[in-house]
């Protein structure tokens, strides 16, 4: 809007200009203009034209100054003094003095004409990256997308080019800082949670259209699904890792269902839980419940490995006596006194023997060793009738 | 040259001008963004790029349109779908706990001759519903339990706010399209504070509780391999329980004597009559 009253402004003076009536009526070139038109070096004199003797415009002075501020005045008077003494000037008239051509033609015309070939050629030909689409307005109104490659479209300001990257992946994390951010779980418990936002553009022409900030559309409606969706379940789900994702899944799957029902053409790839954390005032609660944990665990732990152990012996035990029980049984008698002989032979072989008199203490073998232990250890019963 | 042309066509050109101009003023750009009302001499008469639902951006008003000039003045609307904010503000729930509330609201301007002339500007209009979504949000959730605060979404709340809020907004020619809670927090103090206390205290007891836990399933686990053994053991030495006996006595002499770690030997003292020196008298 503001272009088209620019022009109209433009064009108003233009014509204001052509109108005026020094444009190309001017019989009696004043010896001060005409040197100053011709000379483009002299550029040092200010175009400023209350000149202390300009004679023959004296008459016209007064119009001119009731109908437009001096200033003003004295550019139009200025452009058309300069196109009077050259008499090509076409649209560069603004410029007050240019160098010239060898000729003698001022350079005016070829400048305007290359600019306006710049101007065609940026604003017609549009080169977008393979990751990038662009709104094509006509007159402000939607006109159509186009995608990557070379397109062209009307020129400025007929057309208008709105460029946008859409495939790539806009992030935002929510908080931005790393302070605590404390939700509500459905247990009344708090949680300090900060997490990550994945999205990019799905429809161009929705996002440039439909919301009035996109951007912070999406940041609000990540912080509502977030919330709804924490305040939902128990803190150990929060906090747990099989909880966590399930969150992750059902928040993005949220906030699409009420970013498509505003039709804002936004797309979430993935909600990134970063932080999961009891608050710091209760942290210590937590490691508490975590080092109970790991103490169960460890009793645990060791009460199974006493049980296979007992179990093993008790394995191995039986093993042993179910096979000596097999051959007992096929001869008992003998094999009870093989086996009663040979343990009493390695028991014996190794420690010191008393044979003593069953009726008397004289004893056959007095070692001296018996004498020096006596007062330490107390001697051993008799081993009497252990086979029987 | 220029001042020829000028001077041969001047009534033309001049006729041309004024037309360029002419057409300048009449013509005015109305963005896809925006919708218009043309205003004559202040009073609404027509809109240019209206919205209406499920109308596709490229079949709707927006682009070039026409006005008598400077008796017709624009004012442009935003069309697209604008955000309203609250402030965070305290619900006190039925039974009787806080919660700071924190919610925003999405609308647009679906009549916009009612919004020039009762607002004027989608800022007037942000101003007018602030207060009212305050109320009426304070209002809903009042009526409900802390716990289903916390869950609105679930229930009814949200669908009854958005519909209070969207009756009032229709005033102003404005359709709301969703309310959501952004954040409800426990009010700073004492609300936090013994949610801190109660969370620590829960954590405590869940430990104990947890130590506790883990020394029974040790005991439990340590008497059933017992009792396992002894079934065992039973099983296998039940069948012979006098062999058992001897062969088990067998075992411990050699264990009790005859330890080879052992240094300090055992002393040991026989009768002849053991059985073991039975036939030292050759019998």
């Amino acid at each position: 809007m503001i272009t088209i009253s620019d022009w109209i402004a433009r064009g108003a003076v233009l014509m204001a200009g052509r109108r005026s009536p020094w444009g190309g009526g001017d019989k009696e070139p004043d010896g001060d203009t005409s040197a100053g038109a011709g000379e483009p070096e002299s550029g040092t004199e200010p175009p400023s034209p209350p000149e202390p003797k300009p004679g023959p415009r004296n008459p016209w002075l007064p119009p001119a100054g009731d109908q437009s501020p001096p200033r003003r005045s004295a550019s139009i008077e200025d452009i058309f003094r300069q196109k009077g003494g050259k008499g090509g000037g076409g649209g560069g008239g603004f410029v007050p003095r240019m160098p010239r051509r060898p000729d003698g033609r001022s350079w005016t015309p070829l400048i305007a004409g290359g600019i306006a070939a710049v101007w065609l050629l940026v604003s017609t030909t549009h080169q977008l990256g393979s990751n990038e689409q662009g709104v094509v307005s006509t007159f402000g109104k939607y006109s159509h997308t186009i995608g990557s490659g070379v397109s062209f479209t009307l020129p400025w300001p007929m057309q208008t080019v709105d460029v946008e990257d859409v495939t790539m992946i806009r992030r935002f994390t929510i908080p931005e800082d790393e302070g605590e951010k404390l939700m509500l779980t459905s247990d009344r418990n708090l949680v300090d949670l900060s997490y990550l936002v994945r999205w990019n553009i799905k429809d161009l022409k929705l996002y440039k259209h439909r919301l009035e900030n996109p951007e912070a559309s999406v940041r609000e409606v990540a912080e509502a699904a977030m919330r709804a969706s924490v305040a939902e379940v128990p803190l150990n789900a929060v906090t747990g890792g099989t909880g966590r994702a399930a969150i992750e899944q059902e928040v993005r799957s949220r906030m699409q269902a009420v970013l498509d029902a505003y039709r804002s053409g936004v797309l979430i790839q993935g909600v990134d839980l970063k932080k999961t954390d009891p608050p710091a005032k209760v942290v210590s609660a937590f490691q508490k419940v975590l080092a109970a944990q790991q103490n169960a665990e460890r009793d645990r732990n060791r009460a199974q490995a006493f049980a296979q152990q007992v179990v093993a012996k008790a394995q191995g035990d039986t093993a042993n006596f179910d096979k000596v029980y097999e051959q007992y049984k096929l001869a008992p008698e003998v094999t009870r006194r093989r086996m009663y002989y040979e343990t009493m032979e390695r028991v014996l072989r190794n420690n010191d023997k008393v044979v003593v008199e069953s009726n008397g203490v004289t004893p056959y073998l007095p070692l001296p060793e018996l004498r020096r232990r006596a007062a330490a250890a107390p001697t051993e019963a008799p081993a009497g009738g252990g086979g029987q | 040259m220029p001042e020829n042309i000028w001077n041969e066509h001047r009534g033309s050109l001049l006729a041309l001008g004024a037309a360029i101009i002419a057409l300048l003023f009449s013509t005015v750009i109305v963005p896809e963004n925006e919708q218009a009302v043309v205003l004559r001499l202040g009073e609404p008469v027509r809109v240019i790029n209206r919205f209406k639902p499920n109308q596709d951006y490229g079949q709707t008003g927006a682009g070039v349109s026409m006005r008598i000039p400077f008796f017709e003045q624009l004012t442009r609307i935003d069309k697209r779908v604008l955000s309203l904010d609250m402030q965070p503000q305290q619900v006190t729930s039925s039974d009787q706990r806080r919660l700071d509330v924190d919610a925003y609201a999405r609308f647009r301007i679906i009549d916009p001759v009612r919004m020039v002339r009762t607002a004027g500007t989608t800022e007037k209009v942000q101003e007018q519903l602030q207060p009212i979504m305050n109320s009426v949000l304070r209002q809903e959730l009042g009526k409900r339990t802390f716990q289903s605060m916390l869950t609105a979404e679930r229930g009814q709340a949200m669908k009854n706010i958005r519909e209070a809020l969207d009756r009032q907004a229709r005033q102003y020619g404005a359709q709301v399209i969703d309310v959501r809670i952004k954040r409800a927090d426990l009010p700073a103090g004492t609300p936090l504070d013994s949610a801190f206390t109660r969370m620590q205290a829960e954590r405590e007891q869940e430990a104990s509780a947890i130590q506790a836990k883990g020394e029974r399933d040790a005991q439990i686990i340590q008497a059933q391999a017992i009792a396992q053994a002894a079934q065992i053991y039973a099983e296998s030495y039940g069948k012979d329980p006098g062999f058992y006996d001897f062969h088990r006595a067998m075992q411990s002499y050699e264990t009790t004597f005859n330890d080879p770690n052992s240094k300090s030997g055992s002393t040991i003292i026989l009768s002849p009559d053991n059985d073991y020196l039975r036939q030292f008298r050759g019998k």
